[in-house]
């Protein structure tokens, strides 16, 4: 039934619809909002796959780019609460588990990679109601004294717009402090998914899209490079997801700040999303996670690199990942809290070798990279 | 006793003095400990296994030739090829599943694989032995909820003759009626050997006492070199192929398993894909039973002697490779499960991409692979979305694939040996 569209495709769609994509994705065409949802609604797997791999291969060849990182999450206290109904760890400030950690503590934890060849600290935290911008240039200057060699890429956009607004200061204003403190990159959280209906939704008080979006732009005109995401997998349709990755590639357009797009997959173990749609216990499929990174991997033909996150993908589906489209795999991580609060069972964190034979394995060139990826050294 | 029926034989098995040793305990799992949950946490220095080279080899043009497939050919081009197999054999796109309950009527052990978390050896006070009634309740439990089969394994226990067996299954077949699917090739070999008769015999006894069909399992890698490196004790790749075809050669229906990640090779993988195949050819030939799938699994570490061994344990890519691999090779077999147990909901899904189309039991007890730190039961509501949710249809089936029908008469190949009707007799009418 399938039909040859070109050699160098390995796998002929079984999906007719996805023919006339395979043929502009093959002719280097820009995918329209149309393709886009064809693609999600699509179950031919492997033909998505295959056409993920190839954009891939072209980009990067059989280079897999990974850090050994350190995730700090130096407060859960938020704001968003009640509000930001498919988030396990948040707590109100007095509320049982609630914890903010002083910069020793900071410093402490992240004391714990001294013997290992950690190059990025990845800091987020919940949007705290007390803690002053102060804080986070003594905890991101503090840690560049402990730790000179060690990049920073720290907080979301929902994170800065927050500091801006208690210090009634301008993003613009917060991000040159923080740089000024040595801050290299900022994360991709926060962006949820961009519907407005969506957000009513999941996230009714968060930072509205426009505004996500705006203190990105803001960050890559001030020379800071950032990553973007995508929450799936609650209440979103493959038009909102569409419609998310369209304003992403269009920023990108405009400012070619973006590093690596990540697809994350909600988690709905203890939140109160989870339990009112009556799916606690059940993650995303695994036909969704590869579908998520192909289709991210064919939509957005301007960002570099898509990375897998082993800690809600697992590391088998990481693995997998790498025939799918996607060149970056989460780091070493050490100690994950945000999903594990949601019910992840993955591991906490993956060795650096576990992380080089997983490529390996999957017959790819391991890579380790710096925040700002470039090349460190090649395994 | 082995012909006549004594009044109640079974309860007095159970109870009786034959098993002066044995406690009857509810199984248990272990918490780890630094030691090792079992005790048996030696340092025991990694045995050299050094695979034989291909031409060495039984089916040595075969492999090569499987070999070459699996080197030339990238992941998803395989899988792509082994979903055109599914679907040439499955075009209706129904995935398939069985509610059972895997029933693990002892412990005890003298065969010490040291891949194994489960097993118990004679003298530890973890040992134990399910009584007939224990078995019976379980049976209930499992039926209540939708069951129509019982998987029946267990450890190799010397202490348990054939007329145990022989009780235990008229008892379930007179007041627990299901389908029995049990005893693997090495438990089979070992109830010969205690009862010091063939297991030909041996099998045609314990079929006619109202075994249905026979699991897989024990099968591991079916190379003997690799079976010397990680469980010395047990039967041997030939005597696993003998006691199948003797089960088919009686009309038994059974599976067949690999677990990889032990250490071995590809070419001892496909070594035991090829084997099997050759094997299904003999059975087909001789026209009465033969396997009905295929189910492939990594090794899982924890609690075990291996755990601390140097191997590399079987990847997200091992998995889909071999899932693939064995749809295509094996082409007489009908049908290839997936693990969820072992690989998790994501990667199981992803395998029906890759070959596989049944998603295995819908375990309403597991105790073997869970001792061994793995542990991912799933309820039917979930298991039917994962399977939807790709655009596949689920559906219910007894062991022999058939589905099951609303108002049907139960198991068929039940009904065709003339055994306890299933669904008729239902949980409620149950004595």
């Amino acid at each position: 039934m399938s039909v040859t569209i070109s050699e160098e495709l390995r796998v002929q769609p079984t999906d007719p619809r996805l023919i006339p994509i395979a043929e502009r994705v093959l002719a280097g065409e820009r995918l329209d909002r149309e393709a886009g949802i064809t693609l999600f609604e699509s179950n031919d797997l492997l033909a998505i796959g295959a056409l993920a791999d190839l954009v891939n291969r072209r980009k990067n060849g059989d280079r897999v780019f990974f850090v050994a990182n350190q995730h700090i999450n130096p407060t859960n206290v938020c704001i968003l609460r009640a509000t930001c109904v498919f988030c396990s760890f948040a707590r109100r400030p007095k509320e049982e588990g609630a914890y903010t950690m002083t910069l020793d503590e900071v410093f402490a934890e992240a004391d714990q990679i001294r013997e290992t060849p950690v190059r990025e600290f990845h800091i987020v935290g919940g949007l705290h109601p007390k803690l002053r911008l102060q804080y986070y240039e003594d905890l991101i200057r503090g840690l560049k004294e402990r730790h000179p060699g060690v990049e920073i890429k720290a907080l979301t956009a929902v994170e800065i717009a927050h500091l801006a607004r208690i210090e009634k200061i301008s993003i613009e204003d917060v991000l040159l402090r923080l740089r000024a403190a040595g801050l290299d990159s900022i994360p991709g959280g926060g962006a949820e998914v961009f519907s407005a209906g969506v957000r009513s939704t999941i996230a009714a008080r968060k930072l509205a899209a426009e505004e996500w979006l705006q203190v990105h732009r803001t960050a890559h005109r001030l020379g800071i490079p950032s990553n973007c995401t995508m929450l799936y997998g609650h209440v979103e349709t493959y038009a909102d997801r569409v419609d998310h990755l369209l304003m992403l590639r269009e920023l990108q357009d405009e400012t070619g700040g973006f590093l690596t797009y990540i697809p994350l997959a909600y988690h709905p173990d203890n939140n109160e999303l989870g339990a009112r749609l009556g799916r606690q216990g059940t993650a995303t499929t695994g036909f969704d996670d590869l579908k998520n990174l192909a289709i991210g991997r064919l939509f957005l033909d301007n960002i570099p690199h898509i990375k897998t996150h082993w800690v809600m993908n697992t590391p088998k589906v990481s693995q997998i990942a790498l025939h799918f489209g996607v060149d970056d795999l989460e780091g070493t991580v050490v100690r994950e809290r945000i999903y594990h609060d949601a019910g992840a069972t993955t591991p906490q964190g993956l060795t650096f070798s576990e992380i080089v034979r997983l490529i390996k394995d999957a017959g790819k060139r391991p890579v380790e990279r710096d925040a700002l990826y470039r090349e460190v050294r090649e395994w | 006793m082995v012909n006549g029926r004594p009044a109640e034989p079974a309860v007095r098995a159970a109870r009786g003095p034959a098993l002066p040793i044995l406690s009857t305990v509810a199984p248990r799992r272990r918490e780890p400990t630094p030691e090792g949950s079992a005790g048996f946490r030696t340092k025991t220095p990694r045995p050299v296994y050094e695979p034989a080279p291909v031409a060495s080899r039984p089916y040595a043009d075969q492999i090569a030739e499987w070999l070459e497939v699996l080197e030339t050919t990238p992941l998803l081009e395989l899988g792509a090829r082994a979903d055109a197999v599914r679907r040439e054999r499955h075009p209706e796109g129904i995935v398939t599943y069985i509610v059972d309950r895997n029933i693990n009527y002892t412990n005890l052990c003298v065969t010490d694989c040291r891949f194994c978390a489960f097993y118990r050896r004679p003298k530890d006070d973890e040992a134990y032995v399910l009584s007939y009634e224990e078995i019976g309740r379980k049976i209930d439990e499992a039926k209540e909820l939708g069951a129509v089969q019982i998987l029946i394994q267990g450890g190799h226990n010397p202490y348990l003759p054939l007329d145990w067996y022989l009780g235990l299954l008229r008892y379930i077949k007179e007041h627990h009626p299901i389908h029995v699917h049990g005893f693997s090739a090495s438990e089979i070999d070992l109830i010969a050997r205690v009862s010091k008769r063939p297991f030909h015999e041996v099998l045609r006894e314990l079929h006619e006492a109202g075994l249905d069909s026979m699991p897989g399992a024990g099968a591991e890698i079916l190379v003997d070199a690799v079976r010397d490196f990680i469980a010395p004790k047990k039967i041997d790749a030939s005597y696993w192929f003998e006691i199948h075809e003797a089960a088919h050669e009686i009309g038994l229906l059974t599976s067949a398993t690999m677990m990889y990640g032990v250490g071995e090779s590809w070419a001892d993988r496909i070594e035991h894909l090829v084997k099997l195949r050759a094997s299904q050819q003999r059975s087909l030939e001789r026209g009465k039973g033969r396997y009905t799938a295929f189910i492939a699994w990594s090794f899982q570490p924890l609690h075990t002697e291996m755990q601390d061994w140097d191997i590399p344990l079987g990847t997200g890519m091992d998995y889909l490779r071999v899932t693939a691999l064995s749809r295509l090779v094996l082409d007489n077999f009908d049908n290839l499960q997936v693990s969820y147990v072992t690989q998790g909901p994501k990667m199981a899904q992803i395998a029906l991409r890759f070959g596989a189309n049944d998603f295995g039991s819908l375990m309403i007890e597991e105790n073997v692979v869970s001792a061994a730190g793995t542990d991912f039961i799933m309820p039917e509501a979930e298991m039917r979305r994962l399977i939807t949710d790709p655009g596949f249809q689920p559906a219910r089936r007894y062991q022999d694939y058939t589905l099951v029908r609303e108002g049907d008469d139960g198991c068929p190949c039940c009904q065709r040996h003339g055994k306890a009707s299933l669904a008729a007799a239902g949980a409620g009418r149950d004595a």
